[in-house]
């Protein structure tokens, strides 16, 4: 810490060689703060909106675990009466005459569908994707703000209002959509299909729609911003690799929800106007409907075109912080700079021509499966490259063993595990006896679920101090991460066992098949580690909340001894970022123990030849 | 907005990260349209497939809205050299023939329907609706900021800014953006029946 008057070569470095965009110039009081609407709600500061998105996303996150509890409780327990949630759930518990409570098959449905739609989409796009790269693009590439802080207001408002139209769809009489969270026409499109399938999926549709504004509009901006208003010095090959990362999930972004949206629309009218798209030769009722000409699996490939690059949406940003985690508390140069950044870039292409191995056993041609199951499985190739660097980036390294770097190693043990089912069931011929079973469920809950979280949470211990100018609590941070590494795996491994059996997914209850009923106990057990897993989550957001307000303080500008422009800022930056001058960008982000010196940030100048970057 | 508060040093950018902004928003609007026309095309192969001829009316909107955006350019043009009466002239007369080719698309819509294909019957008529219908509701926006441009052209006092450049150089790139899309959804229509 400098002394007051005495300035740090940090801070005589930025003055001499940052530049001086005349920011503080025209600065007539601070308009940004004006008032407690302007700061805490309509703000169009990227810090704020940040934190928005983060805690929105939070919110969701136990709303969505909790869903998850209930229909475990019917899988693992059902015979158990549930007639204690009544006072929440009211009428989706149906209690007969002897007490019994049973949850409502129709309401499982639409918990399973909901906790899909809400983790997927408000919690690990909007609440991962939207959090960090709001608050580390303008922060790492040296930027004031976004390049349009308006815009950037309107996403988090989209998705907030996404929330209110699904969160009031939860109590509608007649539930929410209760088809899955692909939203498969025709339980879809005809609102007699199934209770949820009336307003509860016109809100759905609403709701996702609103959403999809959300994520075009921050999408303009990520991009934007980083192309255009990176600092001096700092070239795309300098930038350090969550940028990379929120650069390339926010192109997948951008190329993909837009198709999802012409989905939707197509289905809004189908549902609304009479017009056949995905309808042909359909009974219901015992009537049959004169809608005909159309095909669902239209609809699938509409979808999946989004779906695919969807879960590198989710995972892509996960893998940017874990690297910059991992880096910077292993004191080790990231392994492979450019083979990290190719591997993101690869992923990201690969991710649009791989969607029609969601259907598999959807009725398209065999020999088009082919060219999907190549190009799936080569995706395991960049994947591998990242594993592998993550893995010598930490080998040999003075590594620090705090929660953020603990979650990032969880969050590479959780990615290797999830990942190697992916190339079972990028298989066609494998997928005939896996597909819609729980080996799935287990396959893309531990690859792009727990991963994912794990990347956010390593994210979040990491930049706590940048967001609130306080650190979480280290002990529940590690009771937290030991909790969630073992339980995750408790209750996801055992159902690899229940996939290659033939279980299949979104089953309801498995009383009447007699080839399932020796899981009984596994089930169970499943349960019991999904509830112990909920309540160590609860855990976390003790500790979130408690440290915002009484965490230990943040006393150095740079706790971490990191070498990124975010950790240049006053511990609590003000917006605009730098009081003073932009630093000035001089060597990549990964100097850690080069030449004799534990870390070298990146504003430093190179000496006299040095060899700079990677 | 001020976006461009992240003035470099030397005054220099390379581009006006608003109008880079436009370009990424329009890269999203080719694949939604992108999106209708392959499902167009998938579906299509399926069979059951109404063939109709296009109504004439929209090879007038057609070209009304290339004229449109040859004016527009030519105002443009005549904001940078400073021909403020020209200028206003243009503008005027590009958000007319704005209005003008939406009417025209309702009224090609009329006779479609007319002649017997309505939206429901088949999916070759669905389509045709839902792909002209989406490019329609992006125009209502061109003519929207073009409107502007218009009000504000005959409203504020007319001297050349570069900030005021920069903002009628997105409207026209916008425009031009709706009319070669139209182009393609026109060639599009016409040679995949």
């Amino acid at each position: 810490m400098a002394e007051v008057g005495v300035k740090t070569r940090e801070e005589i470095l930025i003055e001499e060689q940052g530049f001086n965009d005349h920011f503080h110039d025209h600065h007539h009081g601070d308009k940004y703060k004006s008032g407690f609407l302007n700061h805490y709600v309509f703000s169009m500061d990227h810090k704020v909106i940040a934190r928005q998105f983060l805690i929105t996303g939070i919110v969701w996150a136990v709303i969505g675990a909790a869903m998850s509890i209930v229909f475990r409780l019917q899988l693992g327990f059902p015979e158990e009466s549930l007639a204690w949630l009544k006072p929440i759930l009211g009428k989706w518990i149906v209690v007969d005459a002897e007490g019994v409570g049973k949850l409502a098959p129709e309401f499982y449905y639409a918990l399973v569908t909901m906790h899909g739609t809400i983790i997927v989409f408000f919690v690990l796009t909007a609440g991962l994707s939207g959090t960090f790269s709001n608050l580390l693009i303008p922060l790492q590439i040296g930027a004031r703000d976004m390049a349009s802080p308006f815009l950037n207001m309107l996403s988090y408002w989209f998705f907030f209002l996404a929330g209110v139209v699904m969160f009031y769809s939860l109590f509608l009489s007649t539930g929410p959509f209760s088809g899955g969270w692909v939203a498969y026409p025709p339980l879809s499109a005809l609102p007699q299909a199934s209770s949820g399938s009336g307003t509860g999926m016109t809100l759905w549709l609403v709701s996702l729609t609103l959403f999809v504004v959300s994520v075009l509009l921050g999408g303009i901006n990520y991009i934007t911003t980083i192309l255009n208003l990176r600092t001096k010095g700092m070239s795309m090959w300098r930038l350090p690799l969550p940028i990379w990362a929120f650069f390339v999930t926010a192109i997948l972004g951008l190329l993909s929800f837009p198709v999802l949206a012409s989905g939707f629309f197509m289905l809004i009218f189908d549902r609304s106007l009479g017009t056949s798209f995905y309808l042909s030769d359909i009974f219901i009722g015992g009537q049959a409907l004169d809608r005909v000409g159309g095909s669902p699996i239209l609809f699938q490939h509409l979808f999946w075109f989004l779906g695919h690059p969807e879960v590198y949406i989710i995972i892509l940003p996960a893998m940017g912080i874990v690297s910059e985690v991992l880096s910077v508390h292993s004191r080790k140069p990231i392994f492979g700079y450019r083979a990290m950044v190719y591997s993101i870039m690869a992923i990201g292409f690969l991710s649009f021509i791989v969607w029609a191995h969601h259907m598999f056993m959807a009725g398209v041609n065999p020999f088009i499966s082919n060219f999907f199951v190549v190009f799936t499985l080569i995706i395991a190739v960049p994947s591998a490259v990242k594993v592998f660097n993550w893995i010598t980036t930490l080998y040999g390294g003075s590594i620090r063993l705090n929660s953020a770097s603990l979650f990032a190693i969880g969050f590479v043990s959780m990615f290797i595990s999830g990942g190697l089912t992916g190339i079972f069931l990028g298989n066609s011929a494998i997928d005939i006896q896996m597909h819609d079973t729980y080996f799935v469920v287990a396959h893309f809950h531990i690859v792009m679920g727990v991963a994912a979280f794990f990347g956010m949470f390593a994210g979040v211990y990491h930049w706590f101090p940048k967001m609130y100018q306080r650190y979480m609590n280290e002990t529940l941070g590690k009771i937290h991460f030991w909790g969630t590494m073992i339980l995750a795996y408790a209750i996801f491994w055992p159902m690899h066992y229940l996939g290659m059996a033939g279980v299949p997914r979104r089953y309801y209850s498995f009383d009447t098949f007699d080839a399932f009923k020796h899981f009984a106990e596994m089930n169970k057990f499943i349960t019991i580690a999904a509830i112990l897993s909920f309540v160590i989550q609860l855990l976390f957001i003790v500790n979130f909340f408690y440290s915002i307000w009484k965490g230990k303080k943040v006393t150095k500008k740079n706790p971490y001894d990191a070498n990124t422009l975010e950790w240049t800022t006053p511990i609590e930056p003000l917006h605009g970022n730098w009081p003073g001058n932009i630093p000035a960008v001089n060597r990549w982000a990964y100097d850690y123990n080069k030449d004799e010196r534990e870390f070298v940030p990146q504003y430093e100048p190179l000496k006299e030849g040095e060899v700079g970057d990677h | 907005m001020e976006a461009t508060i992240f003035r470099r040093e030397d005054g220099s950018r390379k581009l006006n990260p608003q109008l880079f902004a436009l370009w990424v928003g329009m890269a999203s609007m080719i694949m939604l349209f992108g999106a209708f026309t392959s499902a167009y095309i998938v579906k299509q192969g399926a069979g059951n497939w109404l063939q109709f001829p296009m109504p004439w009316v929209f090879f007038v909107s057609t070209a009304v809205i290339v004229v449109s955006s040859i004016t527009l350019h030519m105002a443009y043009n005549a904001f940078k050299t400073q021909q403020w009466s020209r200028y206003k002239a243009l503008v005027l007369t590009s958000t007319f023939l704005g209005i003008a080719f939406m009417v025209l698309q309702y009224e090609g819509w009329l006779d479609l329907y007319a002649s017997g294909v309505d939206l429901r019957a088949n999916v070759g008529g669905s389509f045709f609706y839902l792909i002209t219908g989406a490019h329609a509701a992006h125009v209502l926006g061109g003519i929207t900021v073009l409107a502007i441009t218009c009000l504000l052209a005959f409203t504020l006092p007319l001297k050349y800014a570069e900030s005021r450049r920069n903002k009628i150089e997105m409207v026209l790139h916008f425009w031009h953006f709706l009319g070669g899309l139209w182009i393609y959804l026109f060639v599009f229509l016409n040679v995949i029946r």
